[in-house]
């Protein structure tokens, strides 16, 4: 494929781990129309983005079991809420901001405070939403999210784990969120890999620095290790994708073989993966931890390509900031 | 504990919400804060459901084919613990707990903590959602229940109540049945100097419900009502009841500053007395 990045950050394919480019929301689409078929207990809602978050092959499939609420997210997590009171296993989708800001007290007050079966996945999470500019780039979700007593939160790196993270979630009972992107990405996850909510994986641990990554990041800081590599730096990448409960065992390791940790997230640096590591390891192990995300602004219109590069969410200057801080 | 005796009887019924009235003055008092007038106020409405209208198992709270009852409007609460308590969910010691520390009985009511909850509530405007996706999913599973959703005028405030009404409508949600308590009180005085929400039935209407108005203190014409709306189809059912805010108790009645307050040790004495159980 010449392509890995190129679809989100406008690079040339230089390395041999990426394979085909998928978005996270199409893999969504895909894995919720096999889950459909399997377990009938699976019922979808969505706030009129049924296009965009691709929640529409299921509602092709399966009418019956799918629910249109119109523009209304608070509503939509509510039914959804109903819904699981009945025994079905709601997914409710539209966009990251929408999902989680417009309906953040409906979620806290009924799927968190009663602990019900909700599966929250929403897409365009994050400045890679490009265009449509700040109204519609989610860089608080995370930190909404975490901060709910019962939830989980998940970020999956590529098409093959967005998959394994829905397979996952509707076997397992509680409120789930999980944060999908628009934009395609390059697949990272090596073709056994099989995810488990609050696992990390480990690609390696380098002994000068370890990059803890989620989302689309992952790609760009195995793209990092690599620019490290070649100037003598032995750097790790760990991919964070459950960010709460976080892998505290992984977390430890890591903190124990390395002087230094870098956190890279599509996000806030308040509240998100960064966030959720420094605090642990700030209590528990004390290491260098530079966190790399949106530092406290909103995002604007322009490429994908344009807006990560501007706010600093590339593979060059994750490997700058090492070097920096080495 | 005994099985539910439930009747259509109003004398029976009229009874069974004196009861539950006395046993909400009786817990408000003893837990020194709560919220005394909504409670009141939809005292008749909640007995007709739970002594007569709702089918349910008291000894088997997760029977699958019961008729699920939201309060929507949450701070409610020793309502829905004392209609639970006297069909026999849990011995009615248990109300004396109310607010305290480690109690089920929460301030609001909280599905997690107490067996007959359906749902925590107490941010308004948000039951109605719930229930429709309940009645979404019984519809799925073709299993025949009622949904009933007891709302506060107040709340229908909410922006979220009026998505909700929608999204019944749409979906011909005719096992729905809301509950609007019109007492015109809400907790910074009338709703009409608050935020006006007349024509409420108009409103409902507007939004393709079957809309009946009825006295909601008026035992026969809330059991008429209860029955009437069972048998409309294909929209959902909304009861506009209007009450008194405390009815019951004289004291409290039509006094905005008992929204949320509880009753003194000497206004229980009042209260008891008006109530037909002083010196019980």
């Amino acid at each position: 494929m010449g392509s890995r990045t190129q679809e989100i950050s406008g690079k040339k394919d230089n390395g041999s781990f990426f394979g085909v480019a998928i978005a996270t929301r199409d893999a969504y689409g895909e894995a919720l129309a096999e889950l459909g078929k399997i377990n009938e207990k699976i019922v979808v809602l969505d706030a009129d983005l049924s296009g965009s978050t691709k929640t529409k092959k299921f509602s092709k499939l399966f009418p019956q079991r799918f629910f249109n609420m119109g523009i209304s997210e608070q509503d939509m997590v509510g039914t959804a809420s109903g819904l699981s009171l009945t025994g079905k296993i709601p997914f409710a989708s539209t966009f990251a901001i929408f999902e989680t800001g417009r309906a953040w007290e409906q979620i806290r007050q009924t799927v968190c405070y009663s602990n019900l079966n909700v599966k929250l996945v929403a897409t365009h999470g994050g400045i890679s939403v490009g265009e449509d500019g700040a109204s519609h780039q989610s860089l608080e979700d995370i930190a909404l999210m975490r901060v709910l007593p019962n939830m989980t939160v998940i970020v999956p790196a590529d098409g093959l784990e967005t998959k394994q993270v829905i397979n996952a979630i509707s076997e397992y009972v509680g409120p789930v969120y999980v944060r999908l992107g628009r934009a395609k990405v390059p697949s990272v996850m090596p073709a056994d890999y099989s995810f488990n909510i609050g696992n990390a994986h480990v690609f390696n641990i380098g002994s000068d620095a370890v990059l803890i990554a989620n989302g689309i990041m992952v790609a760009a800081a195995l793209e990092a290790r690599d620019i490290l590599k070649a100037k003598g730096i032995d750097a790790g990448v760990i991919n964070m994708s459950t960010v709460k409960p976080i892998d505290t065992r992984v977390l430890l390791e890591v903190a124990n073989k390395t002087p230094l940790i870098v956190t890279a997230e599509e996000h806030s640096i308040i509240g998100g993966l960064g966030s959720a590591v420094s605090e642990f390891l700030s209590e528990n192990h004390p290491v260098k931890i530079i966190r790399i995300g949106v530092r406290d602004s909103f995002g604007c219109s322009g490429k994908p390509s344009e807006l990560l590069s501007f706010f600093g969410l590339t593979s060059e200057n994750i490997a700058k900031t090492v070097i920096n801080n080495l | 504990m005994a099985e539910l005796i439930t009747s259509k009887d109003i004398g029976f019924l009229k009874e069974q919400a004196r009861r539950i009235r006395v046993a909400i003055v009786k817990m408000l008092t003893e837990a020194g804060s709560g919220h005394t007038g909504g409670s009141l106020s939809s005292a008749d409405i909640v007995a007709a459901l739970y002594f007569y209208k709702m089918k349910h198992k008291p000894s088997d709270p997760k029977w699958e084919l019961r008729d699920r009852f939201i309060l929507s409007k949450g701070h409610a609460a020793p309502l829905l613990y004392a209609a639970l308590a006297l069909t026999g969910y849990f011995d009615q010691n248990l109300l004396k707990t109310l607010r305290k520390f480690n109690s089920p009985l929460q301030g609001h009511p909280s599905s997690k903590l107490l067996q007959g909850v359906e749902i925590s509530t107490g941010s308004l405007g948000q039951g109605l959602s719930i229930a429709n996706g309940i009645a979404l999913g019984l519809k799925l599973s073709n299993i025949h229940s009622r949904v009933y959703c007891l709302l506060g005028d107040g709340e229908i405030q909410e922006g979220q109540v009026w998505e909700a009404a929608m999204t019944a409508s749409h979906y011909l949600l005719d096992n729905v049945c809301a509950i609007v308590d019109l007492n015109d009180l809400q907790i910074d005085g009338r709703c009409s100097e608050v935020m006006k929400i007349e024509p409420v039935a108009k409103k409902w209407e507007a939004f393709g419900w079957h809309v009946f108005e009825i006295d909601g203190h008026n035992m026969e014409q809330i059991v008429e009502t209860l029955d009437a709306a069972e048998k409309i189809k294909i929209k959902p059912s909304v009861i506009l009841a209007r009450t008194i805010k405390g009815k019951g108790v004289s004291i409290f009645e039509n006094k905005v500053e008992y929204h949320g307050i509880s009753p003194t040790v000497d206004e229980l004495g009042i209260a008891l007395k008006e109530l037909g159980e002083d010196g019980k």
